[in-house]
């Protein structure tokens, strides 16, 4: 017991001796969450709309007026001619281009179907989908406006029909904001950089630079090497932890609705495989570099594509989600955003609380045993 | 600056690359393997929404409309509840997506003329996502309307009549899939990483060494030792991205629109832009720890969060769009996309490379600077 205390020690004069590195493991997260925090939005607030109005009339005028009162759209340009239009969404200045027929009002007056062109740039087939939700709703508003003046002026009783109209109800994020997604799984994010990077560097660097002979030839046993060398990551990681979670209370108002508790336990049985992966890297490469790229290439960009931090499981092909199992950080975010956002606690999460408790172990056991092979 | 001292160096960086074989095939084979998985990963596509069901009045029309929710492909049943308390318990546990609640009155309402709602509860942690079910749904529901209000009107002896036909039309990508836009993104990034923590290690690498002091008080100038270090793994990056440019065609069907000179010059001048950053990252850290750091705190994130790879830049707060350019992924992708998808020439994109040779010449100066002061001091 004596022996990994002061091992933590050393390690922990290292970190202090290096103020540089001191500073990337505390300030960077915080300023990579608020930056990140304010960028990771898939909210279209502004569409940016060209619109070509062959009609140019009353009942035209007004339709576009519509389009203005919603805020959704930046009309950027009115164009006279289909080769303007073409410019436009070719140079990806706008994303739509609505193109209003000759004789919009004429039919509408004489009760016939006029058809509405709206012309988008697809390449972001995300955001049109969603544009296009925009448009259609707006230019259903105007139909049902034009109907009703009809039966109005015409002296009939409104309703002819009976009407089915869908009521959709958003629980848990209600103005769909996607920053209430983003930002709980930052942290989850975060916190695996940190604690990866840094246990997968610090056994290199004593290879590389010479120092871990001297840790082997000396009474320590292997695994108190082990446990005095992980246990001041596994604080540093608590610690960005509650920095993160602290500042995503502050800076975005989002709290934790959910129990604090599960949370910090949840992100100790998480931190336990990001340091099993750790220490597993380092057990694999030479030299530093070595260590840096498997860690970014291997295990970071895995994490950060196949865990649901962007693009959700469920949209990928049935193979990709099998290997997304294999991903412990799928299931903390899944934890996070669970108890963050809807309340969860155990109850909902034991299974994910499950997994992440298994495979840290054995990612630890299988690490520590390679490690311990290598110093014996 | 002269030319032989340059290409020696870049020489000794080469016998560098090609003695850590291991090394060297992490960085040419990882990125092509890493497009393979990812690419398949990366959409926004939604279907198969997961719905339970809760219908309350079970009558042939509201029959009907779940089977047309589930006969489509956006939407799967996985299950009927009964009543109310089971909502919560099963939008919190994530068993589904969206609870479809049909009322008790539901063709009653619809037929004495009165007003009637079909209700959408939706699972809104993920926005983007809710979003588009809460299109589907509406739009689903729309459908189911006009088809009954036709049936009604036309035993009434009228027709319905819908004044305006919205005909949407998608260009450069006519069925909307999303991992189109995002490839170019995705060799971005992949690009971006592989090239700035390379290069951010050489330098250090001899730092830490003391390797470096060597060099010094050799003849070189600190400007021809830069150049040099840069030069290899700006062509190991470019093997790369012409790796990944054959693979994101075979595999995602990329075919590229425009010319590939243009193509060609682009990723040139985008990855020398890159290394800047790892040179610039080399220069100012004395650790390999610390190089790898910064390197990957400026490159993985901003490439991935502030580039306009996932997440629409017009969207961002004012500030952040300032910010987001100082990650050179962002004018690339632009680019990418420019010639890739809509196959444009060089008017449309002129601005962007003449950004990121900007970005590189104020990077390689402010490494050249820091360094020729950092020797002039030792």
């Amino acid at each position: 017991m004596k022996t990994i205390i002061h091992i933590i020690r050393k390690e922990f004069l290292q970190f202090k001796r290096d103020p540089k590195m001191f500073g990337i493991i505390l300030i960077a997260p915080i300023i990579q969450l608020i930056f990140l925090g304010y960028a990771a939005t898939l909210d279209l607030n502004t569409v940016h709309t060209i619109f070509y109005d062959q009609d140019k009339t009353t009942t035209s005028r007004n339709f576009i007026e519509e389009f203005k009162s919603s805020g959704f759209f930046q009309i950027d340009h009115y164009a006279d001619n289909y080769e303007d239009v073409q410019t436009y969404i070719e140079k990806g200045k706008s994303l739509v281009a609505i193109v209003i027929p000759k004789d919009f009002e004429k039919k509408i007056n004489r009760r016939e179907t006029t058809q509405l062109q709206a012309i988008f740039n697809g390449s972001d087939g995300n955001s049109a989908s969603i544009a296009a939700g925009y448009i259609a709703a707006i230019t259903t508003t105007f139909s049902k406006q034009i109907v009703k003046d009809f039966i109005d002026v015409s002296g009939r009783k409104i309703s002819t029909v009976g009407k089915i109209s869908a009521e959709t109800r958003v629980w848990y994020n209600p103005e769909l904001k996607t920053r209430n997604f983003m930002v709980p799984a930052i942290v989850g994010l975060l916190v695996s950089i940190v604690t990866l990077i840094l246990t997968s560097l610090a056994v290199v660097k004593e290879k590389e630079i010479g120092t871990l002979e001297q840790l082997i030839v000396t009474p320590i046993r292997p695994l108190q090497l082990i446990i005095g060398k992980l246990v001041p990551f596994l604080i540093l990681g608590f610690v960005s932890v509650t920095i993160v979670i602290v500042a995503m209370n502050i800076i975005f108002g989002i709290h934790v609705r959910g129990s604090v508790v599960f949370l910090f336990f949840s992100s100790f049985l998480y931190i336990l495989s990001t340091l099993g992966l750790g220490l597993f890297v380092s057990t694999v490469s030479k030299t530093q570099q070595q260590a840096m790229m498997i860690a970014i290439f291997a295990v970071m960009m895995p994490m950060i594509y196949l865990s649901g931090f962007a693009f959700p499981v469920e949209n990928m092909p049935t193979i990709i989600q099998y290997i997304s199992y294999v991903i412990p950080l799928k299931y903390f975010i899944t934890i996070i955003r669970g108890v963050i956002l809807k309340g969860n606690g155990f109850v909902q999460h034991w299974f994910d609380a499950t997994m992440l408790l298994t495979m840290g172990i054995l990612i630890l056991f299988f690490s520590a045993l390679r490690f311990r092979k290598r110093l014996e | 600056m002269n030319l032989k001292r340059i290409r020696a160096i870049a020489k000794k960086e080469f016998k560098h690359l090609f003695r850590d074989i291991r090394m060297l095939l992490i960085l040419l084979l990882f990125p092509v393997f890493l497009l393979g998985i990812f690419g398949y990963a990366v959409n926004f596509d939604v279907h198969h929404i997961k719905i339970v069901v809760y219908d309350e009045e079970n009558s042939s029309i509201s029959k009907e409309f779940i089977n047309s929710l589930t006969k489509s492909t956006y939407f799967d049943l996985v299950g009927y509840i009964n009543n109310d308390s089971q909502i919560r318990e099963i939008l919190d546990g994530k068993k589904a997506q969206s609870v479809v609640v049909i009322p008790k009155n539901f063709s009653k309402d619809f037929y004495s003329k009165q007003e009637t709602k079909i209700q959408f509860l939706i699972d809104g942690v993920d926005g983007n996502t809710a979003n588009i079910i809460q299109f589907y749904s509406t739009a689903a529901t729309q459908s189911l309307n006009a088809k009954l209000t036709t049936e009604v009107l036309s035993r009434a002896g009228t027709k319905s009549f819908v004044p305006i036909d919205l005909r949407p039309i998608f260009w450069f990508n006519p069925d909307l899939k999303s991992t189109r836009f995002f490839i170019p993104g995705l060799i971005a990034m992949i690009l971006i990483i592989t090239a700035a923590v390379s290069v951010s290690l050489s330098l250090v690498r001899e730092k830490e060494r003391g390797t470096i002091e060597q060099i010094n008080v050799s003849s070189i100038k600190s400007s021809e030792l830069l150049i040099g270090k840069t030069l290899p793994y700006v062509l190991l990056a470019l093997v790369n991205a012409a790796m990944i440019l054959i693979a994101g065609y075979i595999l995602f069907d990329v075919v590229v629109k425009g010319s590939y000179p243009l193509l060609f010059l682009s990723t040139l001048i985008f990855l020398i832009a890159s290394t800047s950053i790892g040179i610039l990252v080399s220069v100012v850290s004395d650790s390999q720890q610390v190089a790898f750091s910064i390197a990957t705190m400026v490159t993985m994130l901003p490439s991935f969060i502030l580039s306009g790879f996932v997440f629409p830049i017009e969207s961002m707060p004012a500030i952040i769009q300032v910010i987001t350019n100082i990650t050179p992924a962002k004018f690339f992708i632009n680019v990418l996309r420019a010639i890739v998808l809509r196959g444009v020439g060089v008017f449309a994109i002129w601005d962007q490379l003449l950004y990121l040779i900007l970005y590189a010449s104020i990077l390689l100066g402010a490494a050249i600077l820091i360094y020729s002061k950092k020797e002039a001091k030792s």
